[in-house]
């Protein structure tokens, strides 16, 4: 058996992001001891990255707000496609989740009166985005992680060591969930910097991983976004849902290339910014969908009034959702009407003083200063979509965040359904407090049942630990074979994240074609074959070339699951967009695609071939239903759906 | 000035804990780049095993932390441009803390520090959506919490920089300024004066202002958290009234 060092705990949560921390810590305070495993050093993770704000129907800054309206624009963003019980709880809860913040330390921008603050954003009917200038991410995992201390500390004052109850396992990658008897009996992972195995064993698992950006060459997502959530759940058996939802967000760099992709908030448009193509024309004007007419100013002095005057106006299309104005983008930049670099401008420097734009944007004043050699308050930038977040995910069950293997749970991006087939921003942060902390309830709940019940704990068995070693190990046995049985050297594993980045950044990016994903699908089926060659070189510690080759078993196989989804869903909505199938379809709006490990054909357990079927989402609670205007709706569903509104809608 | 594609030789320090070496790599660096984009690209085509602590590649998460040419920098936030075509290119792990390898260093000394600062303490009574701070009241503290712990000022400070001996005893100024920010923090209730003092080793601090220098997030760490502590740790301990009243009141008892 492999010798390997062991851990126990009655909760691992696997991914230390704003879901992640969350859960971790409802565990904890409901009496449980709790492991958290991440990828990268303790406070790094991807939340930081976040910029704009946390959507929470607090009214602090437009008193009509409501959790109503919230939901409203929530399920308007998704395009009707979402879990609509998410969006509900979602819409909820979020301000309570706020507000805990402040009494963990959070010092969020305030209002004239003392309250939180909230900005404008893209999609949101009002105000809505509790922020701290441009860096609302880093203050929510620092208060997360500043928490986990705090808890730590009285841990320690009772048992006199900090890490009785929640102790952080960072650098550490988990590469295989165990399973007995279909239900999940812990993890299997190494330490990145020693290469040394280790087993964790625990009755309840919270994978909150975060998305799949880096499977994509133009990405605003940092290493660690490599679909890992996503794939353990599916080799552990449980599904994916709405894979082929794929967020570009309109606004990344575009030069210098070397930093493509680096995202610059939704935050300078809701606080003033308008984008315009090298014509100078404020293009979105042209860009308003039917769905959305008569929600948006048409003429820019309306758009103008309206920072002013929200009642009078309407907002401008600048703050369509984001799957509108990326798409708007490319459409300029095909039709020539780029900027130098390939992209559009997006301008504040004529639109607020200098510093009011650095008090607002600091860090994206900063980062075009560093990285650019622009200054945003002078000149304005350049911006193109990147690849922003995945809105699919795994299955779970909307109130508890579990999956369908017993025992595991899953929340923040690497869930799905919440967002439906597109996410409004600042509503990642929220969703990430809202349904970490209910993973953390289903978690503990799972636990308490499991020993009231007198269960025994799933065990962990030592062939999956010496199966999930071997497979870890692979790359370094054909290193010491050398050359393979064919006498080729085997496959740079940077070389083949180059190509996998490549085939989805061109064949299922931004917009989609039957013909590019069939191709998209053969050359996946080509890295799949290389990848089983991947050689890596020198030892075991802290070897990042060995790390990659096993983050691309990972990124392959959502890859696979992306593309299937995309091929198969033959209509445009939200992040999904087919030049073949350029409109909405009413008929495919209440049908999600699920993503599943194939058990027929041949095994491959490097990287599990996956499926999709289609499956019915649940029609909206009537009180639900009947929040929306039946004209609204007609839009979106077909003539017999609507025969369940209040107003009744002609069978 | 780097040009629109330059090969460059760029030194990197290899090794672990025991032994290592500086290792000259001819590598191309191309218009826009950063040091962090040379490196990747050694480890693409000539280290593939190169030992780099990295996440965001965008000066949000303060994971790239190293020393270029004996400056304690991120590696994404350091431009290929502003070495001239003589400038050599040194680049070693953080000086202060352990190496693990290559240019990956062991930080736990700044997580076992975090915990011993005690956490924020809210208002009794103070209930969720109750709490009202001024901007201006929030914006002291606010400058702190910009902090991405990237480590660098711990890492320039003298005070520990060649001095294990003092690691005991100093928390370093990323933890003094945590302790500032809830000193500050208009509505934390806990009196944080004494243990700045005795406990995490403010004294230590002679104000160089190395740590401000450093900083990627333009903090200023020594004018606004390390001196309002020291006058507040001053005005408690040596006022003349304050030691000449509590010189009475102790002859009482």
């Amino acid at each position: 058996m492999t010798d390997t060092e062991r851990h126990e705990a009655d909760v691992l949560v696997i991914g230390a992001g704003g879901a992640g921390l969350r859960a971790a810590i409802e565990a904890r305070e409901r009496g449980l001891r709790v492991a958290i495993v991440c990828k990268s050093l303790f406070g790094k993770a991807h939340t930081v990255m976040a910029e704009g704000g946390c959507a929470a129907a607090m009214g602090n800054v437009a008193e009509k707000d409501s959790w109503q309206v919230h939901f409203r624009d929530t399920m308007r963003g998704g395009k009707f496609l979402n879990s609509w019980r998410m969006a509900e709880l979602h819409a909820q809860e979020a301000p309570d989740r706020v507000w805990e913040l402040e009494t963990w330390g959070a010092l969020f921008d305030r209002t004239a009166d003392g309250r939180i603050h909230q900005r404008n954003f893209g999609g949101h009917t009002y105000p809505r985005l509790a922020h701290v200038g441009d860096r609302t991410g880093l203050e929510l995992i620092r208060t997360l992680q500043q928490r986990i201390v705090a808890l730590q500390q009285a841990d320690h004052a009772e048992t006199g060591d900090h890490e009785s109850r929640l102790r952080v396992f960072a650098e550490c990658t988990v590469t295989e969930l165990l399973t007995d008897g279909g239900a999940v009996a812990g993890a299997f992972g190494y330490w990145r910097e020693s290469g040394r195995f280790v087993v964790f064993t625990a009755p309840a698992v919270v994978l909150a991983t975060g998305g799949i950006g880096k499977s994509f060459q133009v990405t605003s997502n940092s290493w660690e976004y490599t679909g890992d959530g996503q794939a353990l759940a599916l080799r552990a058996g449980a599904d994916l849902v709405d894979m082929e939802f794929v967020q570009f967000h309109p606004t990344g760099m575009v030069w210098p290339p070397s930093v493509k992709g680096i995202l610059v908030t939704e935050g300078v448009r809701g606080d003033g910014g308008v984008l315009r193509n090298s014509r100078g024309e404020r293009f979105m004007f042209g860009y308003v969908p039917d769905v959305f007419k008569g929600q948006y100013a048409q003429t820019e002095d309306e758009a103008d009034r309206w920072y002013d005057d929200q009642d009078a106006n309407r907002r401008t299309p600048d703050l369509l959702p984001r799957d509108e104005v990326a798409r708007a983008i490319n459409t300029e930049v095909k039709e020539g009407r780029g900027s130098k670099h390939g992209g559009v401008l997006l301008d504040i420097a004529s639109r607020l003083p200098a510093e009011e734009i650095k008090r607002r944007l600091p860090s994206m004043y900063h980062q075009f200063k560093e990285l650019a050699d622009v200054d945003i308050t002078a000149e304005p930038m350049e911006v193109g979509p990147t690849c922003h977040y995945v809105m699919g995910g795994i299955d779970v069950d909307p109130d508890t965040g579990a999956t369908a293997v017993p025992g595991l749970f899953a929340a923040g991006e690497c869930a799905g359904g919440m967002h439906g087939s597109n996410r409004l921003g600042g509503n990642s942060l929220s969703d990430l407090l809202v349904f970490g902390r209910r993973a953390g309830i289903g978690a503990a709940d799972h636990v308490g049942g499991l020993a009231a019940r007198g269960g025994r704990r799933p065990a962990v068995h030592d062939e999956d630990v010496d199966a999930a070693a071997e497979l870890a190990l692979a790359p370094f046995a054909r290193a010491a074979g050398g050359v393979d049985e064919d006498g080729a050297a085997g496959e740079n594993p940077y070389a083949l994240h180059a190509d996998l980045q490549r085939t989805m950044n061109d064949l299922v990016g931004i917009i989609r074609t039957e013909a590019e994903m069939t191709a998209a699908l053969d050359r996946l089926a080509g890295l799949r074959a290389r990848l089983r060659d991947v050689v890596v070189e020198g030892h075991r510690q802290y070897n990042p070339g060995w790390h990659l080759a096993l983050d691309l078993r990972n990124m392959l196989m959502v890859g696979e699951a992306v593309a299937s989804s995309a091929l198969r869903r033959t209509e445009s909505r939200g992040g999904h967009t087919r030049d073949d199938y350029p409109t909405l379809d009413a008929r495919w709006r209440h049908r999600v695609l699920v993503t599943h490990t194939r058990t027929d054909g041949p095994a491959d357990p490097v990287v599990p071939r996956v499926a999709v079927d289609v499956a019915e989402r649940d029609p909206m609670r009537p009180d639900l239903f009947a929040l929306f205007e039946l004209e609204e709706l007609e839009k979106y569903y077909t003539p017999a759906e609507l025969t369940a509104h209040p107003e009744g809608g002609t069978p | 000035m780097t040009g629109p594609s330059d090969s460059r030789v760029v030194r990197v320090w290899r090794g672990d804990a025991d032994d290592g070496e500086l290792v000259d790599f001819q590598v191309e660096a191309h218009e826009g780049e950063v040091v962090l984009d040379v490196l990747h690209r050694i480890q693409a085509t000539q280290a593939p095993d190169l030992a780099i602590r990295w996440n965001c590649k965008a000066g949000k998460c303060g994971s790239c932390s190293a020393e270029i040419n004996g400056r304690p920098r991120l590696l994404c936030m350091t431009r290929m441009s502003v070495f001239t075509q003589y400038d050599e290119i040194v680049i070693t792990p953080l000086r202060t803390f352990p190496v693990i390898r290559d240019l990956v260093t062991d930080v736990s000394f700044n997580y076992t520090k975090a915990r011993e600062i005690p956490a924020f303490v809210p208002p009794p009574g103070l209930g969720p959506g109750e709490y009202r701070m001024a901007q201006a009241d929030v914006e002291r503290s606010q400058e702190f919490r910009k902090c991405i712990e990237c480590f660098l000022c711990q890492d320039v400070c003298h005070v520990v920089r060649d001095h294990e001996e003092n690691k005991s005893a100093f928390a370093g100024p990323r933890h003094l300024m945590r302790v500032a920010e809830l000193e500050m923090h208009p509505l934390d209730t806990a009196d944080r004066v004494p243990a700045v003092q005795d406990q995490h080793g403010l004294g230590l601090c002679n104000i160089t202002k190395c740590c401000t220098e450093v900083c990627p997030e333009g903090i200023k760490i020594t004018d606004n958290a390390l001196i309002p502590m020291k006058e507040r740790v001053a005005d408690r301990r040596y006022d003349p009234l304050v030691w000449l009243g509590r010189t009475i009141s102790r002859r009482r008892d």
